[in-house]
């Protein structure tokens, strides 16, 4: 609508603004790409794109046995907490839009609290308790702590996107001899497919994005995710090597979510904002 | 007569399945939130019980043995460390002055992601992509940019060697990084101001400075106070950005750097506790102040 009476210079100015958020956006992201194709004679000439570009450092990560069981362990570990989460978190969201009981609110109120809760005051108790029941570096031990802090996540965007969802299917539904639990699975679940899909990407970049779960439960390569076995690379070898190998390796784990933001831009953003609205 | 009873009887037949439909719709619905709410009790709400427990004990896991009772001592210890409260101040340093920028930023880039025409679609898809990066990716990128003889920002100096060169960089790795998502809920809340307003508001001659202060500001101020609390709460438990640029040195550490430091490298699960316990109050507490002094709502309330 501001279009058809904006004047060149306004467009203008439009158009710078657009460029400075791209530069603001990419220019760290470039900066940790080149270096990642500086060659070791180029490393350190401190300029801001690399001269003679090579896969050098991509090679070495990728015969490193620590980064790809690191590698190994972020997708596994990550799709895991996504997963459950989703499961559980679709079933409360579903109650919390769509049925009326008692301690809804409570529910509510309690996952705020959780996704405002500072992880490192669980640190401390999981640690003592998942070394007490045996499950300290293991997937397990980081599943359950990123299922915990996905699940607020979960439940707010998608009983956000379940209100948005025509009730009387539903109801016809349950005309038809539906029980409640069917009018869910068969009617509503399909339905609410997109909404669980942008959750899913949510959820899972929350857990891409853990650090302090990731180095303080696990101990070994067993369990330890990118993030954390990067913070490693650093004093285990030579200063040099480990810059473009840590570079590399941030490259690595920063190409999906790159192409999930590409891909689904709309939906990301509908998700994000969708409990804000609603508030 | 008997007519009459038979309308009572289907009457009341209606009535209990109605009551019954109720009772199964309340039972459905806390089953299907019981595995939720279990998960959330169990990994959040049983260990911060625990952690208040262990508050009170001499727990070091180098002399597991010696495990005692000891009141409030290490609350004494805790509070009446220097770099307790160095750390304390550092946190709120970088909530305070990172909150107001991001707000003061967030909000421009949300006006130019709501006005923006020609290329909305790749403005907001840039701007997701801070977002949606690793932290711990982003906080390399500037550590690596600010090395001596290494980093394009750097030159001949070394400004991750010193306490207030740090502290703005963290700063600025933790802002670059959380702007978009400020900005994402604020243009929600720009979403909501309506056009014709605005529109009104121009042609009794408001200049945009008063359109903004005087109509989008007072419109969009529960977006605001959301977005925040949202981010004060997040930023007080600041930790990813400052392991990797400093480790805490120089005194850069956030108190969640002096908790994990005690517990992991110290092996003091009494003191690390304590320090969970103290973080997590304080957490209440700003967000007690949100919701009190400004009437912040929560988001998913009605």
């Amino acid at each position: 609508m501001a279009a058809m009476t904006e004047s060149p210079r306004a467009k203008f100015g439009w158009g710078l603004a657009n460029v400075l958020v791209l530069v603001y956006a990419f220019v760290p992201i470039i900066w940790i790409i080149s270096l990642s194709l500086k060659g070791g004679d180029t490393l350190n000439d401190g300029k801001y794109l690399p001269a003679n570009p090579t896969s050098e450092a991509y090679s070495t990560i990728f015969q490193n046995d620590d980064f790809v069981r690191s590698l190994i362990n972020s997708i596994g570990i990550c799709l895991i907490s996504t997963f459950i989460a989703l499961v559980l978190g679709t079933m409360a969201a579903y109650a919390i839009a769509r049925l009326d009981f008692p301690g809804k609110r409570t529910i509510v109120a309690m996952s705020l609290l959780v996704s405002m809760f500072p992880q490192i005051a669980l640190v401390t108790p999981l640690f003592k308790i998942e070394t007490a029941i045996h499950i300290f570096d293991t997937w397990p031990g980081l599943i359950i702590p990123y299922i915990t802090f996905a699940l607020p996540l979960t439940i707010y965007t998608l009983s956000a996107f379940f209100r948005e969802i025509p009730w009387e299917l539903e109801k016809a539904a349950k005309m038809d001899g539906a029980t409640p639990y069917q009018a869910f699975r068969k009617v509503i679940t399909p339905l609410a497919m997109p909404g669980v899909f942008t959750t899913a990407i949510l959820a899972f970049i929350a857990c891409w994005n853990d650090f302090l779960f990731a180095i303080s439960l696990t101990s070994t390569n067993r369990a330890r995710t990118v993030p954390a076995a990067m913070s490693y690379f650093t004093g285990a070898t030579t200063f040099e090597k480990p810059v473009a190998a840590i570079a590399a390796a941030a490259v690595v784990i920063t190409i999906p979510i790159i192409i999930f933001v590409l891909f689904f831009q709309r939906r990301i953003v509908a998700g994000l904002t969708s409990g804000a609205v609603k508030g | 007569m008997s007519v009459i009873t038979k309308q009572d009887e289907g009457v009341e037949i209606a009535k209990r399945r109605a009551s019954e439909g109720k009772r199964a719709e309340q039972r459905l619905g806390m089953m299907l939130c019981a595995p939720a709410v279990i998960v959330m009790l169990a990994v959040a709400a049983y260990p911060i019980l625990y952690a208040i427990y262990l508050s009170f004990f001499k727990a070091d896991l180098r002399t597991p043995d010696a495990n005692e009772f000891i009141w409030l001592s290490n609350y004494v210890t805790v509070l009446s460390s220097s770099i307790w409260w160095t750390a304390f101040g550092v946190t709120i340093f970088l909530t305070v002055v990172g909150a107001t920028l991001e707000l003061a930023l967030g909000m421009l880039l949300a006006i130019v992601m709501h006005r923006t025409i020609i290329g909305r679609g790749l403005v907001r898809t840039s701007a997701l992509v801070p977002y949606a990066i690793v932290t711990v990716v982003a906080a390399f990128s500037w550590r690596f940019a600010w090395t001596q003889g290494l980093g394009w920002l750097a030159g001949d100096n070394a400004p991750l060697t010193e306490r207030w060169p740090s502290l703005w960089i963290i700063l600025l790795a933790e802002v670059w990084k959380t702007v978009p998502f400020m900005a994402l809920l604020l243009m929600a809340g720009l979403a909501l101001v309506p056009e014709d307003l605005l529109k009104a508001a121009s042609m009794d001659g408001a200049n945009p400075w008063q359109r903004f202060w005087r109509i989008t500001v007072p419109l969009i101020k529960p977006a605001i106070l959301v977005a925040l609390l949202f981010r004060t709460l997040d930023a007080f438990r600041i930790f990813d950005n400052i392991y990797v640029l400093t480790s805490g040195a120089n005194k850069t550490a956030s108190v969640s750097i002096v908790a994990y430091d005690n517990l992991i490298r110290g092996l003091n699960l009494g003191i690390g506790s304590t320090m969970a316990v103290l973080i997590f109050l304080t957490t209440a507490i700003i967000a007690f102040i949100f919701v009190k002094l400004f009437g912040a709502a929560a988001p998913g309330q009605e």
